[in-house]
């Protein structure tokens, strides 16, 4: 009668178990190879009101890095914007009061702007490839919730 | 038709024509072409500038209202930079065919000193013989720039000097509004597409 129950309960782990592979698999296969498919594709900067008083006051206010990294079909837009009352230079272009700039890659590739914002003059935005399926996406899923679960 | 396939037919116009109408709905919502180039919106008006033509005349934008201008900055003795970009709009206004007569490109120098207006001629004409240059007092010259977010600083090489500039090409539509940039290195054929699409509108 005792063997009997413990039979079952072994039984029962050893189904949990498997079943919790089998989860544990799906999840793996899944994020190895369902296609990424993000809500924006927009790498947004923006810069907020008061930023050119602020600089006027001394304040090195600092909004793009020196160097931006997009990834094609993920975050392969990079869309600044001007939310100051005044015309500035925001990376590659110059961006008037309210205006927007958005800038699409289509090539994995470096770029290097000029940019006078800059203290070296210039800023570079780095293109990776888009994950391909498999190792890379799972690698690229899983930096995400890591970062994620770290922010 | 039997009662039969009279009632499919009415469960399939019941489920198919929302399910139609859905997809035309998505396809009218659907985003317009988008320019390659990096877009501002919204545009503002290109800003102007009086300077000397290449072809000896006086050189502003509003002279060109009604075709595309692809406006770069550069210099004649640029080593890289600005033979790769006339080049490649050399190639794009090949290759719009009969749609090149309303594209007009226009190269300002930042080099003034060494620019002369004969010198960028000849220069620009062995890309594309429409191709006009933009020369001026460097005072000028440097209120253009700075209208359009554009540095160049001169760069000690040898006894001489280059200069280091943006290289990136803008876009300028029909009604002369400033329109985009497109980032330096892009193909021909990205240039072939956004002149179709600002010839189109």
């Amino acid at each position: 009668m005792r063997d009997g129950g413990i039979r079952a309960k072994r039984r029962a782990f050893a189904i949990a178990a498997a079943a919790l592979l089998v989860l544990v698999l799906g999840t793996l296969a899944w994020a190895a190879t369902a296609p990424i498919r993000p809500a924006s594709r927009d790498e947004v900067f923006e810069i907020p009101p008061g930023t050119w008083a602020r600089r006027m006051a001394g304040d090195p206010v600092e909004i793009l890095p020196d160097t931006i990294r997009l990834t094609l079909g993920i975050n392969d837009v990079l869309l600044l914007k001007n939310l100051d009352d005044v015309p500035q230079v925001f990376g590659p272009a110059l961006i008037m009061p309210g205006q927007s700039f958005r800038l699409p890659f289509e090539v994995a590739s470096t770029y290097s702007f000029a940019c006078s914002a800059h203290a070296k003059g210039a800023m570079s935005v780095i293109v990776d490839p888009e994950p391909a399926k498999g190792w890379p996406t799972l690698r690229w899923r899983a930096r995400q919730w890591l970062q994620q679960l770290s922010a | 038709m039997t009662d039969r396939a009279a009632s499919i037919a009415s469960l399939a116009s019941r489920w198919l024509a929302p399910l139609l109408l859905a997809a035309a709905a998505a396809s009218s919502a659907a985003p317009a072409a988008a320019l390659k180039a990096g877009v501002f919106e919204p545009p503002r008006q290109a800003p102007d500038f009086v300077l000397r033509g290449s072809d000896g005349s006086e050189l502003t934008l509003a002279r060109f209202r009604g075709k595309v201008v692809l406006l770069s900055f550069g210099f004649t003795q640029c080593a890289a930079v600005c033979p790769t970009t006339l080049a490649t709009l050399a190639q794009a206004r090949r290759a719009l065919g009969p749609s090149a007569d309303a594209v007009q490109v226009v190269f300002v120098t930042v080099d003034p000193e060494r620019d002369s207006s004969g010198q960028m001629k000849a220069y620009l004409t062995a890309f594309d013989p429409t191709f006009i240059g933009a020369t001026g007092r460097p005072e000028a010259l440097a209120a253009v720039r700075k209208s359009y977010g554009v540095v160049a600083e001169k760069v000690p090489m040898g006894g001489s000097y280059a200069v280091d500039h943006t290289s990136s090409i803008f876009l300028i539509d029909r009604q002369g509004r400033l329109r985009a940039m497109m980032p330096y290195g892009r193909d021909a054929r990205d240039f072939v597409h956004d002149v179709n699409l600002l010839l189109a509108k």
